[in-house]
């Protein structure tokens, strides 16, 4: 197989498969990711979408500023709708990173080879997506600067926080899976960070990229400890990716407001949170794929199957909704009854009623095989996705506190422009840091693709 | 013509099997300190240079432990020993309620020992290592597959040992100066 020649030449060339187009050499994929960070410098189309991401950006600041300075009551949020978007997005934002996890982590273990290409800008996408999601409670807390109080630290007040609520399993579980997360991603990078120092022509980029490849040279030693690492990484991450979502919707069933109260929260949850991850992964595959040239890692049996999970994921959903209508009836409890009856015909109506369109009917065309394989409608139906499990969280939260136990307490929650422009703002905070990441790293997994090629050559002469 | 003292003398390869197959043969010829570098991990490598088992995951288990059950802790002693509050009538040691942190904080520990530990036992970061002096070396993280016995090797002898190397039929055979 060795070649004769000179310098450069290919040593091996994989015949491709159905996650890998053909003739590619470690050398090729190796030069294709990496000159895009390296080389091919920002086009027009690249500095409009980071300007547009920019302004909302400091939209966000400027929201934030006000919010600070004037406080909660700058949000649509009164008694009794004490929870409205801050924390609406807080929970869209989270279950969005779920599917980075879900897709280096799980699928890690499951050896699918189909995650390779997508799980480092997946994993990027969770932890801007949890940097969003973590703004939230923070901002919504009406004096943001005391956050820290939700640590455990030994106070000069000498009081701790409440260990038995789920606010505070919250901290805790968002908190490691912010820290975990940027562990498991920057792992990843190292070998390909060397990849960087070792192409890179320019002193300055030699020796930021050579930091913080920590002096990576590809020892088999390294490499052996380096897998069981990201293995054990893995398996860990797994657990906790589902544990996250799990305490996300504790902080409402442990509550006794009808339409919170409930057994079904964690699997409903977390499967609603890898549906909108996903949606999210593809909104951004479509669109890296076709601008930088990528179809040969990014394959249509990619889309395929993330089109597939997005499918299963929402059938969980979906009947996770039809169980909630049955059992608020079959409870006989008339709160339960009533609370679903206000959602399917109450002021909140039209949103529910578009929630079950963007969310439960439309997706059903995932079921064609012709619509999961193309690229367009994929990335249209994303945004479906994404907007129905947005207006999911909205129609749990609002829905549930607006209307409780007495009609004096009744009343209406009406988002501000406030709250817009704060969670529009995130969009814009989660778009910036995503654009600079696919300028500055490597957006796929340099070495687990030269793998690939490795694996697929070999599988292909056996 | 004065020049540093040998760190080691290193093949270099044009494939996954022939750097498999070379180090195969110099372990079987006896040298024991080489090491091997590919830009990607290759099955069984390391097995075949003398490493077999690595302690990381002992050390993961004991940093999980650690979080477990100092996470416990964290939220026992305060409600149990440091500042009893009754709160709903519920016992002072609920530990039900304490579960998922401690959870959390197993993951977390468990997880910042999987990372570091790993750097640690690779003796990462290492900003200089002998073998970045060879110009070709850059290679081994494109697709370069590269062998190396270390002078300190007790076998190890200039003139042999180059030999040797040249007779596994690599690409080139340089030597690394420390």
């Amino acid at each position: 197989m060795a070649a004769t020649d000179p310098e450069n030449a290919a040593t091996l060339v994989s015949p491709g498969s159905e996650v890998l187009g053909p003739g590619h050499t470690y050398g090729s994929v190796t030069d294709k990711i990496s000159s895009i960070v390296l080389t091919r410098g920002t086009g027009k189309k690249y500095k409009a979408g980071l300007a547009l991401a920019i302004v909302l950006l400091l939209m966000l600041n400027y929201a934030v500023t006000v919010l600070m300075a004037v406080g909660v009551g700058i949000f649509g949020i009164n008694v009794p709708v004490g929870w409205g978007f801050a924390i609406t997005n807080f929970v869209w934002w989270i279950g969005i990173g779920h599917a980075g996890t879900l897709i280096s982590a799980f699928l890690l273990l499951m050896r699918q080879k189909w995650r390779t290409s997508i799980n480092r800008f997946a994993e990027a996408m969770t932890l801007f997506a949890v940097a969003c999601a973590g703004a939230f409670p923070v901002l919504h807390m009406g004096r943001p600067w005391l956050a820290y109080w939700l640590f455990p630290y030994p106070d000069t007040m000498g009081v701790w926080p409440q260990f038995r609520s789920p606010l505070v399993w919250d901290v805790f579980a968002v908190s490691t899976y912010a820290t975990v997360s940027l562990l498991f991603w920057y792992v990843g990078l190292i070998p390909d960070l060397a990849t960087l120092r070792d192409r890179a022509t320019k002193k300055f980029k030699q020796v930021i990229y050579g930091i913080f490849a920590l002096g990576w040279r590809g020892s088999a030693r390294h490499w052996k400890r380096y897998e069981m690492a990201g293995l054990l990484l893995a398996g860990l991450a797994t657990p906790l990716v589902v544990s996250v979502h799990t305490v996300v919707s504790f902080d409402f069933t442990a509550a006794i407001i009808p339409g919170w109260h409930s057994t079904i929260f964690p699997p409903y949850f977390v499967a609603g949170a890898i549906y909108s991850g996903f949606a999210m992964v593809i909104a951004l595959a479509v669109p890296l794929r076709k601008y930088y040239g990528l179809e040969d890692f990014l394959t249509i049996r990619h889309l395929d199957n993330m089109g597939k999970i997005m499918l299963a994921t929402g059938l969980i959903v979906a009947y996770s909704y039809i169980m909630e209508t049955f059992m608020a009836f079959y409870s006989g409890n008339p709160y339960d009854r009533f609370m679903i009856m206000n959602r399917m015909t109450g002021p909140y109506a039209p949103v529910y009623w578009v929630l079950i369109a963007v969310n439960l009917v439309i997706p059903q065309v995932l079921w064609i095989s012709k619509i999961r394989r193309n690229p367009l409608w994929l990335w249209i139906l994303s945004f479906s996705v994404q907007t129905g499990m947005w207006l999911e969280r909205f129609i749990i939260i609002v829905t549930s506190l607006h209307r409780d136990f007495i009609p004096s307490s009744w009343g209406m929650f009406y988002p501000t422009r406030w709250d817009w422009m704060v969670f529009i703002g995130t969009i814009g905070l989660f778009f910036t840091l995503f654009y600079l990441f696919i300028r500055f790293l490597p957006m796929i997994s340099i070495f687990e693709m030269r793998e690939l090629v490795h694996k697929t050559a070999e599988e292909s002469t056996h | 013509m004065k020049r540093q003292p040998l760190y080691g003398l290193m093949a270099e390869f044009h494939s996954a099997e022939e750097l498999l197959e070379a180090a195969k043969n110099t372990y079987e010829a006896g040298y024991r300190r080489l090491d091997a570098y590919s830009p990607f991990p290759i099955e069984g490598l390391a097995d075949t240079i003398g490493f077999s088992r690595t302690r990381l995951p002992v050390l993961v288990l004991l940093g999980g432990l650690f979080g477990c059950c100092g996470g416990f802790f964290l939220q026992w002693w305060p409600n149990v020993i440091g500042y009893p509050l009754n709160v709903g009538g519920k016992p002072y040691d609920s530990w039900p309620a304490f579960i998922p942190i401690t959870f959390e904080m197993t993951i977390l520990c468990a997880s910042l020992t999987a990372t570091f530990g790993m750097l640690a036992l690779n003796g990462l970061p290492a900003p200089y290592h002998p073998t970045f002096n060879v110009p070709r070396f850059a290679q081994a993280t494109k697709d370069r597959f590269f062998l190396m016995i270390m002078a300190e090797d007790p076998k190890f002898d200039p003139e042999q040992t180059r030999q040797f190397l040249a007779e596994l039929n690599p690409r080139e055979v340089s030597e690394v100066e420390s």
